[in-house]
């Protein structure tokens, strides 16, 4: 019985882990698909983050937060569409600096603002984070072993947003695959050339699927400060950005296999929390440091060996030039 | 003028004037940042100068902070020339100095002259070996070179956490760090340099590594545009295609240039460790990794030009921790984002000011009484 | 009766570049016309314009009588123009329906606008002859029915106008015969179609009236059935034209090039060489037609050492040759690429970089580790007087010289090695008339040095022109082989399309 408490847990756990990997990683799915590399989006959710945390202490109001989180991941996106498809400029380059200008904005700002040496004021009130959502019995379904458990830890109890993440990736399977929008995204980043032919604007595609990829980073970075914390701390996504896209390309840009690869991470990141001090036969305890680095290793690990060589969009990365014909 | 010489002038307007109008892009809306947390952009600007440039002692911090991004410089804009984006110099720089930190500590009471080349050597070796896996997984699999750097960032600040705090700690104190190095170990400074020559001068930690980074400039520079070894390298990066048909193995030069890179990142300790600190600390690159690309960038890749950035990014650092003084909002996030934004406009936006500059030289051209 | 497609007076400037200077041309309804001129002569750029791609500085589009402003594809869509790129705007991944519904889909949801799209197609295959298989990706198609795609898009959104940019460039003869039907049954319907090309046969075969272009002017316009090839020819150039380059019969040596059952497979596995077995002998051109596609490109890269062979044997002057490219042009080897921009020069490096590119470990260009920049300039200019290259500036960029000069680069640095075996792929591609007739009379001159020379080319007049001997490779594999004397156009086409025991 034990174990599948732990189990039901750990697998709870896995849920709050993987839920700004998700989105993050549904984000890099229509930028990468449409052809903009996505190595922004850490920079994008960790303005979001502070951006989230900031509204919310200050207004009070967590949805205000959301907003405002969704909001500036998006003046994020649009700058870095503006740099990779109206300058054309080269993708990778405009990412990092995207990153490196979020990460020297945010702590600027706050300690301005806050006086707190970059941090954001704590979120004290219920109301301006988003909390468990109980659902109905839950407390009752607890003592009720396995499947009440379940409902009642693995079920319920999570935030808002991590509902929200679960529905957007069969959404995000719809769009993609079922309208004429999805279409038109996915045939832009295999070969624009043909979409510009057919008289549809390269330049508009990549930009609302950059917008997209932006709204989606801005309720994954809300979510680390407002909700899976309580407040924004310098540097806090913490290479989650990565990951995320890690995964994307071990799913093979597609929704399913790439929410399949966050919660690969999510668990390994999860059991490693929970296994930290605690004492393992032969090795004894895993430093806390190894456990933090776990899933930096497991990204390397993922790119390098069990994906192969994966193929990309055909036209990722490469800038469009009209009428190159 | 001639056709020729116009166009001979148009290029070198292009080579200086673009990245002066990248800077002062980005140093404009620094200026705004400031202006939005309450303070007097200009005032912010001056105190900086005055910080960096102006006295013997500013100047020597501005060129002792410098030496680093030169390094990390270099070792961005070697791995450019080949096409790739070399994102883990700070990993490569922290792992260097695990190299160069370990020979300093069991040097004992050798002499400087025979300290130094070793730690050198491994702090290069040290250094290419942090950037191998990258390296290979590029050649050999194709990933991604960027997500694999970043990710061996983090596993370095991991690594080195651990070391500093169960390895190599000195015992008994509680600060992660080792103990002090010998003397052989310490770079001389400049103002021991200039002492034995009769110059007194109060010049900070700037110290003789800075010699050794503008001959690594130097050497950089032959490499690419003199070697055939750099020939290759230009090739691969520019069209990998060619290179095949060239005989040139692109996988064979990815990963050598990735060593090289890696180890001209892993020669900062030479500065931070052995000319400053004289001791392995915490997070001692402090971000230069991340300057080096900037720097590179805005010297588009071409060492003098590195060597320049590097200086005036020196002068960013050092007249941003003197104004910190005036101005306590203002900290070291602040010149990260400065840093981001010189690589915004220097290496995504640089299109952005290249066709006005050219509209302007073709009207100015035009202007002129043709032969 | 209105013209389909008229144009008055367009003019086009690209900076110093005027590429087209007022032309004015017509269109009859109901007509094939053909549009001709060499490279640079200004009709694609005349074509961008109808099609929207760019904008004209000056001059107007008037279909069937009215006026119309093209600002973007969508309004020349709009106005019932349509068109058939050389290189087809098709996303592989997808099936051929949604690549026809791509961008007129009829509607935010994709299920409805198929099921309408797949009964007008059903009816546009009946109707004009050409059916394609609607779910099959378009990746797995054969380049004909890609092609056909092409012309299924262009026809589902109601053009009425359509334009055809170079379309045998990648067709066999008598795939080309099948378009040419399809064209005329067009033109039965009602139906305008602008055919762009410089294939001078072709346009006398299907157009009724031809348009010839040089240098961003109109020089000619005659039906057809009042011209020739050579007047045609004449006119694109400027002055009487050689289509025949003058050569002795050849006197062969031994062999220096022998291939035995080489088999190349392509980087999924799939052999795209299937055995293929040839000589090539001192003074002696070998001449591989076929059309694009077929194996030739795989051949050449294991040929010059770029992929390694599956099965199979080379032999370089009797010797297996030893390791990759490098190795080989040490032993007497030398590729000119088929693809000059994408494997042939670095675009960004200048002149001189690009003259020592598979060479710069040669002693000659510096000491030791180190390049001469001396060395490296002075071979260059030496390269560009000898080969007639303009301007002659070792210090330019690459991407400023024109085709005809790029190309001659190219030769240059391959010949200056005194290889002994030459392995050429489409010599003359983009490259202009004059710089053609230069770049055949030295590839002569090379032969009847002792050089063995092996040409592989799409344009069967150059593979008739300059061959001695002439294999045809279709599917992978050498389908035919014979004496110059004994090839005709038609006998290598039939080989071509791999009907086999057609020839030798």
């Amino acid at each position: 019985m034990e174990q599948y408490t732990l189990l039901i847990l750990l697998m709870a756990a896995t849920v709050r882990v993987a839920t700004p990997l998700i989105l993050a990683a549904l984000a890099g799915l229509f930028s990468e698909r449409s052809g903009v590399i996505a190595l922004g989006l850490e920079g994008m959710m960790l303005g979001a983050a502070f951006a989230a945390a900031t509204v919310s202490a200050v207004s009070g109001s967590a949805w205000l937060g959301l907003g405002a989180g969704v909001l500036a991941a998006m003046v994020l996106a649009l700058l870095l569409a503006f740099a990779c498809v109206t300058q054309r400029g080269n993708q990778v380059v405009a990412a990092m600096a995207v990153n490196i200008i979020v990460a020297g904005v945010a702590p600027v700002l706050a300690l301005a603002w806050f006086d707190q040496g970059g941090q954001t004021p704590q979120l004290v009130d219920r109301a301006q984070r988003f909390t468990g959502i109980i659902w109905p019995w839950a407390r009752q379904a607890r003592s009720v072993p396995v499947p009440g458990l379940m409902y009642a830890e693995l079920l319920s109890g999570h935030s808002l947003i991590v509902y929200l993440a679960a529905a957007l990736v069969p959404l995000s399977a719809w769009v993609l695959y079922r309208t004429r929008f999805g279409l038109r995204l996915r045939a832009v980043g295999e070969n624009p050339q043909a979409v510009d032919t057919a008289g549809v604007s390269v330049a508009r595609l990549r930009y609302q699927a950059v917008l997209i990829s932006g709204a989606l980073c801005g309720v994954a970075g809300t979510y680390l400060s407002i909700s899976a914390s309580s407040g924004f701390v310098r540097d806090m996504t913490a290479g989650k950005g990565y990951l995320a896209l890690a995964a994307l390309i071990f799913g093979k840009w597609r929704p399913y296999p790439a929410l399949g690869a966050c919660l690969l991470f999510a668990f390994a990141d999860a059991l490693a929390a929970r296994l930290q001090g605690v004492p393992l036969p032969v090795v004894g305890v895993i430093p806390v440091q190894f456990i933090i680095a776990l899933p930096y290793v497991l990204t390397v690990l993922l790119l390098a060996g069990f994906v192969g060589k994966s193929t990309p969009p055909r036209a990722i990365g490469v800038p469009y030039e009209k009428g190159s014909v | 003028m001639s056709a020729k010489a116009g166009s001979r002038a148009a290029e070198w307007a292009e080579i200086l004037v673009l990245p002066a109008a990248n800077l002062l892009a980005a140093l404009v809306i620094s200026g705004i940042v400031v202006r939005i947390i309450g303070e007097n952009p200009w005032t912010a600007f001056k105190l900086m100068l005055g910080g960096a440039f102006g006295s013997g002692e500013g100047i020597g911090y501005t060129l002792y902070y410098a030496t680093n991004f030169i390094f990390t410089g270099l070792a961005v804009a070697v791995a450019y020339h080949a096409g790739l984006f070399n994102i883990g110099a700070e990993g490569q720089a922290y792992i260097g100095g695990l190299g160069a930190g370990l020979v300093c500590l069991s040097a004992g009471a050798a002499p400087f002259w025979a300290v130094l080349p070793a730690a050198m050597f491994a702090a290069a070796v040290f250094g290419a070996g942090w950037a191998l896996i990258p390296a290979w997984l590029q050649a050999r699999r194709g990933s991604h070179i960027v997500i694999t750097t970043i990710m061996f960032n983090f596993i370095a600040s991991a690594l080195m956490t651990w070391l500093l705090v169960n390895v190599l700690i000195k015992p008994g104190q509680q600060s992660p760090e080792t103990r002090q190095f010998e003397a052989g170990a310490w770079q001389p400074t400049a103002a021991d340099i200039l002492g034995r020559i009769g110059i007194h001068v109060t010049a900070g930690p700037l110290n003789f590594s800075f010699l050794i980074a503008l001959a690594a400039a130097a050497g950089v520079w032959v490499l690419i545009w003199r070697t055939r070894w750099g020939y290759a390298i230009r090739v691969t990066g520019e069209n990998p295609a060619a290179a095949v048909y060239a005989g040139i193995s692109p996988a064979k030069v990815t990963f050598l240039v990735m060593l090289l890179s890696g180890a001209l990142a892993g020669l900062l300790p030479l500065n931070e460790l052995m000319g400053a600190q004289h001791r392995i600390s915490l997070d001692f690159p402090a971000g230069a990794g991340f300057v080096g690309i900037a720097v590179a960038l805005m010297g588009r890749n071409n060492p003098a030009g590195v060597c320049v950035a590097a200086v005036l990014f020196g002068a960013l650092v050092q007249g941003g921790s003197e104004l910190s003084f005036d101005m306590p909002h203002i900290n070291r996030d602040m010149v990260v984002l400065i840093q981001g934004l010189v690589i915004l406009f220097c290496g995504a936006l640089e299109n952005l000011f290249k066709e006005p500059l050219r509209g302007l030289l073709r009207s100015f051209r035009r202007a002129q009484p043709q032969p | 009766m209105e013209p389909a497609l008229e144009l008055r007076g367009i003019d086009k400037r690209f900076g110093s570049v005027h590429a087209n200077r007022t032309v004015s041309l017509s269109v009859g309804a109901g007509t094939v016309h053909g549009i001709i001129g060499e490279n640079g002569a200004g009709k694609s750029t005349l074509m961008n314009i109808v099609y929207g791609f760019q904008r004209a500085d000056a001059g107007e589009v008037r279909v069937h009588g009215r006026g119309v402003d093209i600002r973007r594809p969508h309004d020349a869509i709009a106005a019932g123009i349509g068109m058939v790129h050389q290189h087809f705007m098709l996303v592989e991944n997808f099936t051929v329906l949604e690549n026809v519904v791509l961008g007129a889909e009829a509607g935010a949801l994709l299920g409805p606008g198929l099921r309408r799209a797949r009964a007008e197609l059903e009816r546009l295959g009946r109707d004009y002859g050409l059916e394609a298989p609607l779910d099959e990706r378009v990746g797995q198609l054969p380049v004909g029915l890609q092609q056909r795609v092409e012309i299924l898009k262009a026809l589902y959104r109601g053009a009425d106008i359509l334009i055809l940019d170079e379309p045998t460039a990648v067709l066999t003869p008598q795939e080309a015969c099948q378009l040419f039907r399809m064209l005329a049954r067009l033109r039965e319907q009602g139906k305008t179609a602008i055919l762009v090309t410089h294939k001078l046969r072709e346009i006398m075969a299907i157009a009724d009236r031809v348009t010839v272009m040089r240098q961003g002017a109109v020089v000619a316009e005659k039906a057809t059935t009042e011209t020739s090839p050579s007047e045609l020819a004449e006119r694109m150039v400027g002055r009487p034209v050689l289509l025949d380059v003058k050569k002795t019969p050849a006197r062969p040596g031994a062999p220096l090039l022998e291939v035995t059952d080489l088999e190349v497979r392509d980087r999924r596995g799939s052999p795209r060489v299937k055995g293929v077995n040839f000589t090539v002998r001192s003074a002696e051109i070998v001449g591989i037609a076929g059309v694009a596609g077929n194996g030739q490109s795989e051949l050449l890269e294991a040929l010059s050492g770029i992929t390694a062979p599956s099965r199979g044997r080379i032999l370089l002057g009797g010797r297996e040759p030893a390791g990759g490219a490098r190795e080989r042009r040490g032993q007497g080897l030398a590729h000119v690429p088929e693809d000059r921009l994408r494997m042939g020069v670095v675009a960004s490096f200048s002149a001189e970089d690009n003259a020592i590119l598979g060479y710069h470990d040669r002693p000659e260009y510096g000491w030791g580790p180190f390049l001469s920049r001396a060395a490296v300039r002075s071979g260059c200019s030496r390269k560009m007087s000898e080969w007639d290259v303009r301007p002659a500036e070792p210090g330019r960029r690459i991407g400023a010289f024109s085709g005809g000069n790029q190309q001659k680069l190219v030769l240059a640095r391959e010949i200056d090695s005194r290889p002994r075996v030459l392995i050429v792929g489409q010599p003359t591609r983009g490259v202009d008339i004059g710089a053609i007739e230069f770049i055949h009379r030295r590839l002569v001159a090379l032969r009847d040095e002792g050089v063995a020379i092996l040409l592989i080319s799409v344009e069967l007049e150059e593979i008739l022109g300059l061959s001695d001997r002439i294999l045809v490779m279709a599917g992978g594999e050498i389908c035919g082989e014979m004496d110059r004397s004994e090839a005709t156009e038609e006998r290598l086409g039939l080989m071509m399309a791999g009907i086999k025991g057609a020839g030798g």
